[in-house]
């Protein structure tokens, strides 16, 4: 049981970085009706702008606490990544706006391909380690149940983080634009919404959101590499599915669940086939719930 | 083509037997215990006002929907009996000889007319192509298969007035061109019923009698029945064989089209009781016209109207089925009698 | 004139110049730190820091300059030519030139003679490089992105995990071949035909799926057999591969050094070339089958009943076509030559690994359907050269360690140029290089269909 308690709380750490970027997935593709493949190298993108802010502080500044220096490293990372996110967006998405659908996809395959390899040529093949952040952890009273201070860390920020994304989307007048969006761009576009600018900041708040998730990463773990960014975006990808694709809360549900499937796995049956099983719970959730958990089911009007 | 003329009315064997259907979305009933029946060799036309259920029993007959209770069955000429709701929507088409037409029009808009009539034929060649091997082997048989295919669409085309536009793009053609290339599309699959989801709606006065014309021929020269959905009453009246109304998704009429056009249950159907809207139909008709048969004729239908519902409302006064949500739906039905009364112009004129 | 253009120029001026500084601004953003600091790690294996003001300077002069230039230059000229070209277009259709007109048969022809115009070009040894890298590396891209083709460019089905089939293909050789030692003449058929099954297995459950549902699900069976192939050590031999696959043979003549070998008995003497040409006519022969097979598909009604599948589901199955039948064969069919592929990869290389079946592969031949024009052969073979030969003859630039520095190594920049060029394409030519579809049949003339009609499919 114990056991099991232990697993549960790694399962809902993975989950919450899984969430925070299958968020980004889930906007834009609730928004645009686009899988923007290169989500998953803008949070590989985060974690390096992380780690460089990280490097800085420790070189040129010296001594900053701990606290400060997360904060730092997440606002920074945030401004950063967006500003890539906004960028790339304008570039190779926008123009392909309204034609063919598989376009914008493969411009975002390239993307991703682009975005990964500029990193290794600009920072070089090898493993990114820093030294472990934040060390200590406890044990809960009475088992033997440890929770690092790292997961605490991860789970609180999640926590606040979707608490304010929740007020921004369903309180605020750029939320209730999105969801204009959402439902019918033309429509939001003739009562007066600026239909390219609301595109362009859910592109920039699933980017900060993804830089967080790769600070978080990058604390947790203790490396990162240019080639990172693929399989935590494959399997946020899956998440978002998963829960049902343009659906937040479902984005947030399929992490956890996508977090907890591979800790279970991992612990209680093979470490090696935990993306096959998380994987192939997909497939089979897909099968018997073809638009995901908490999707809307797609209406097939004659 | 082999001609097996039947006259409406004369054989009473039913192709289609609607008994008890009903259809529930969740907590919403779209049909409610329906039964009707569509004679073979007849042209049947299924009216109500909008959301009145009449595309669901489309979607129920050919197997888009699953019903949620009833039995649907259809009887081919040569005696195989089908029940359409065990069936998948596919073999519908296939085996119990269903073929529709949709109400936004859904053809290959990227394939060319006659590419659309070939893949309406697609059973067919892929029996004679051997399910492909035979065919990727260049054996005789698929050609000559193949050149038939070809001469059945050639056929249809030159039915449709369509033959020069042959090579172009589905998606390229006309939206009148585009409704009658569906029908044609839906015939070449050899259908025994035919059911056309409005198939008037967005054509011009021409167009409109056109179709009257295309849709008589179906049923006297290759005696396939159809059974059509319409709001457009120039087309309903003056084609069909038999007319059956739906409103709320039960039956309140179904008859000849003279007795479903008197009948007051209807007319309050789709006039709906109120009296600000009797007004503005009276207003409509005092506007002065010339002497145009078709305002006329207008001005007579709503006189009739007028009269049964004044008789009806003096009849049935204090009956609790009377609602304002009617108001909606009332407005249409009174435009629809306006082009129709239009539409019958060229078709009178000819006569 | 010249005072026409004047006033234009200077209107132009003022914005292209906000726009390059803007454009600066942002390019500093983005890259004062990726670019502005290099992560190294020292002998302690610590990183540290260094600074690259230089280079990041360049970088940020290089957008802003480029961007007053596109803003004040290349996009007036653009517009002028498209006006001009739009003039011309208008009085004249002009009949395709001859070149245009045989391009199929003139591209086959020269196909055909490419080894040999290469080997009296370089000579026997020379040609290696050039028919083995450049030849047979192309036309697997292009035979499996005509595979992929009749997936997604026919049917319309998005398949993110091609790569599956192709993987399928070449450990069936690979296994078979080593533990059973059959030749590659009865494997290769088999290869297909195992490629097939699986397609069928697990298209069978996926393919009700809509969309891009379809598309994370083939993503994930393709990752799942790649996993599969790492973890399953007592067969695959997991990361480390399969080495030593047996070689295929011209109908029995290997192509070994011994008296039975190819060069002893047609009296030549020894050379790795005439395996790699022999290879070369093989993938040659693969992949004109898959267009041959597509072509008459096409013109047969399952081929139609894709395309039709691909236009409207909902209408094809009103005409009394089975859907989840045909999608299945536009799946096997697809992941047949994908398998056939597969084996013949495992039989160029003597050696797989799960290293060759990423996902970025599957991408890879996605982009090239896509970037050639989803349905069209010659459209996809151009993408295929453009694409697979352009980052390969990025190797060969050795020109530019003189221009860069000896420190240079263009193979670095491959992936990225890939990547780039990818967009680039995309953006410029959003329904690829032949956006056009050719009608399977006709009654008086064959009219190519524009691509604003084609649909891409939804499944």
């Amino acid at each position: 049981m114990e056991y099991f308690i232990q697993q549960l709380i790694n399962g809902l750490t993975l989950g919450s970085i899984y969430g925070l970027i299958a968020i980004g997935y889930t906007m834009v593709y609730g928004i645009i009706g686009m899988i923007n493949f290169a989500h998953g190298d803008i949070f590989m993108l985060g974690a390096f702008m992380a780690l460089i802010v990280f490097l800085i502080l420790t070189t040129f500044v010296g001594g900053v606490p701990v606290v400060l220096a997360l904060l730092l490293m997440m606002i920074v990372s945030m401004c950063l990544t967006s500003l890539w996110s906004w960028t790339i967006e304008r570039i190779a998405y926008r123009p392909l706006r309204g034609s063919f659908r598989l376009a914008p996809l493969i411009t975002a395959i390239g993307m991703s391909i682009a975005l990964s390899n500029f990193v290794q040529v600009t920072q070089g093949p090898r493993n990114k380690p820093i030294p472990s952040l934040v060390n200590s952890g406890f044990t809960i009273y009475g088992t033997n149940i440890t929770i690092s201070l790292k997961q605490i860390v991860i789970i609180v920020v999640t926590a606040v983080l979707l608490a304010a994304f929740w007020y921004l989307v369903n309180r605020t007048s750029l939320g209730r634009a999105q969801r204009a969006c959402e439902q019918d761009r033309k429509m939001a576009a003739l009562l007066g919404i600026n239909v390219d600018r609301t595109i362009s900041l859910t592109f920039v708040m699933g980017a900060a959101l993804a830089a967080v998730a790769g600070t978080l990463y990058l604390m947790f773990y203790g490396v990162i590499s240019f080639s990172d960014g693929f399989i935590p975006g494959v399997k946020a990808f899956t998440a978002a599915v998963l829960g049902g694709i343009g659906s937040i809360p479902g984005a947030v549900v399929g992490g956890l669940l996508i977090g907890l499937i591979e800790a279970l796995w991992s612990a209680y049956f093979s470490i090696d086939y935990k993306d096959v099983a998380a994987f192939s719970i997909l497939a089979i959730v897909l099968i018997f719930m073809p638009s995901g958990i908490l999707g809307r089911p797609e209406v097939e009007k004659v | 083509m082999s001609v097996t003329q039947s006259m409406s009315g004369q054989s009473m064997d039913p192709i289609l037997k609607v008994e008890h259907l009903s259809m529930k979305f969740g907590g919403l009933v779209a049909i409610n215990d329906l039964s009707l029946e569509a004679r073979r060799g007849d042209i049947t036309a299924i009216i109500g006002p909008n959301g009145a259920g009449k595309t669901t029993v489309f979607n129920c007959i050919t197997g888009f929907y699953k019903p949620t209770g009833g039995m649907l069955t259809l009887s081919r000429q040569n005696g195989e009996k089908y029940l359409l709701e065990r069936l998948p929507d596919y073999l519908i088409t296939h085996k119990a000889r269903v073929a529709r037409t949709f109400q936004n029009i859904r053809l290959f808009s990227g394939l060319t007319a006659l590419e659309n009539l070939l893949v309406a034929q697609h059973n067919m060649l892929m029996k004679s192509s051997g399910y492909t091997i035979l065919g990727l082997l260049g054996l005789p048989g698929y050609k000559r298969a193949s050149v038939e295919a070809t001469e059945k669409a050639r056929y249809w085309l030159e039915k449709i007035n369509l033959i020069d536009r042959a090579d172009d793009p589905a998606g390229d053609l006309p939206y009148g061109a585009q409704r009658r290339l569906e029908i044609a599309r839906a015939m070449c699959t050899d259908p025994e019923l035919l059911c056309l989801d409005e198939p008037a709606a967005g054509l011009n006065p021409r167009e409109s009698a056109e179709l009257n014309k295309l849709l008589l021929d179906i049923r006297d020269e290759t005696g396939t029945s159809i059974l059509l959905i319409e709001h457009d009453m120039a087309v309903v009246m003056e084609i069909s064989d038999h007319v059956v109304v739906l409103e709320y998704g039960t039956k309140i009429s179904d008859g000849k089209p003279e007795m479903v056009r008197n009948d007051p249950k209807v007319i309050a159907a789709y006039l709906g009781v109120e009296d600000e809207e009797i007004a503005e139909l009276i207003d409509e008709v005092a506007a002065p016209t010339g002497a145009d048969p078709a305002d006329i004729a207008v001005a007579r239908l709503a006189k009739e109207a007028v009269a049964e519902i004044a008789k009806e409302q003096a009849v049935t006064k204090g009956e609790p089925k009377v609602k304002p949500a009617r108001k909606t739906t009332a407005a249409k039905p009174v435009s629809a009698r306006k082009t129709s009364a239009r539409a019958k112009k060229p078709s009178g004129g000819s006569k | 004139m010249a005072e026409l253009s004047k006033p234009h120029s200077e209107s132009v001026f003022p914005s292209a110049i906000r726009e390059g500084i803007i454009a600066g601004i942002i390019a500093f953003g983005l890259f004062v730190l990726i670019i502005g600091f290099r992560t190294d790690q020292n002998i302690s294996n610590e990183l540290i820091l260094t600074q690259r003001w230089g280079l990041l300077a360049i970088m940020v002069a290089i957008a802003a300059v480029g961007r007053f230039l596109f803003k004040a230059f290349i996009s007036p000229w653009l517009t002028a030519r498209l006006k001009a070209r739009e003039a011309v277009e208008t009085v004249e259709g002009g009949e395709p030139s001859f070149f245009r007109r045989n391009f199929s048969q003139l591209a086959i022809l020269f196909l055909l003679i490419y080894p040999v115009l290469i080997v009296l070009m370089v000579g026997l040894q020379g040609s290696l490089k050039w028919v083995d890298n450049f030849g047979i590396q192309i036309l697997i891209y292009v035979m499996l992105a005509w595979g992929l083709n009749i997936v997604v460019g026919l049917a319309g089905l998005l398949d993110l995990g091609y790569v599956a089939f192709y993987a399928v293909g070449a450990y069936s050789y690979a296994l078979l071949s080593t533990y059973y030692g059959l030749s590659f003449w009865v494997l290769l058929p088999m290869a297909g035909i195992f490629a097939a099954t699986w397609g069928v297995i697990l298209g069978f459950p996926v393919l009700r799926l809509r969309g891009d549902y379809l598309a994370i699900v083939t993503l994930a069976f393709g990752e799942i057999i790649r996993l599969v192939l790492i973890n399953w050590t007592a067969v695959t031999k997991g990361t480390f591969g399969i080495s030593g696959i047996a070689k295929a043979t011209l109908f029995g003549i290997p192509f070994t050094a011994g008296p039975n070998g190819f060069a002893a008995i047609f009296g030549l003497p020894l050379s790795a070339a005439y395996y790699k040409i022999f290879l070369y006519y093989l993938i040659l022969f693969l992949a004109l089958l898959t267009a041959w097979v597509t072509i008459r598909l096409r013109r047969m009604p399952v081929g139609r009943a894709w395309e039709a599948l691909r236009e409207d589901e909902i209408a094809c199955r009103s005409l009394g076509i089975n859907t989840t039948t045909t999608k299945l064969t536009a799946f096997a069919t697809g992941a047949m030559f994908g398998g056939f592929a597969g084996s013949f990869f495992a039989a160029r290389q003597g050696f797989v690994s799960p290293e060759s079946f990423v996902f970025l592969e599957s991408a890879v031949v996605l982009a090239i359907v896509v970037l050639g024009g989803m349905g069209s052969l010659i459209g996809i073979a151009v993408a295929a050269v453009v694409m697979i030969g352009g980052t390969e003859i990025l190797r060969e630039m050795q020109f530019l360690k003189f221009v860069f520095g000896p420190n240079f190594t263009p193979e670095l920049y491959r992936m990225l140029i890939f990547g780039l060029a990818m967009v680039t394409v995309m953006v410029w030519k959003p329904r690829g290089f032949v956006g056009s579809r050719e009608p399977s049949a006709f009654l008086h003339k064959r009219k190519l269909v524009s691509g604003a009609f084609t649909k891409e499919g939804h499944g």
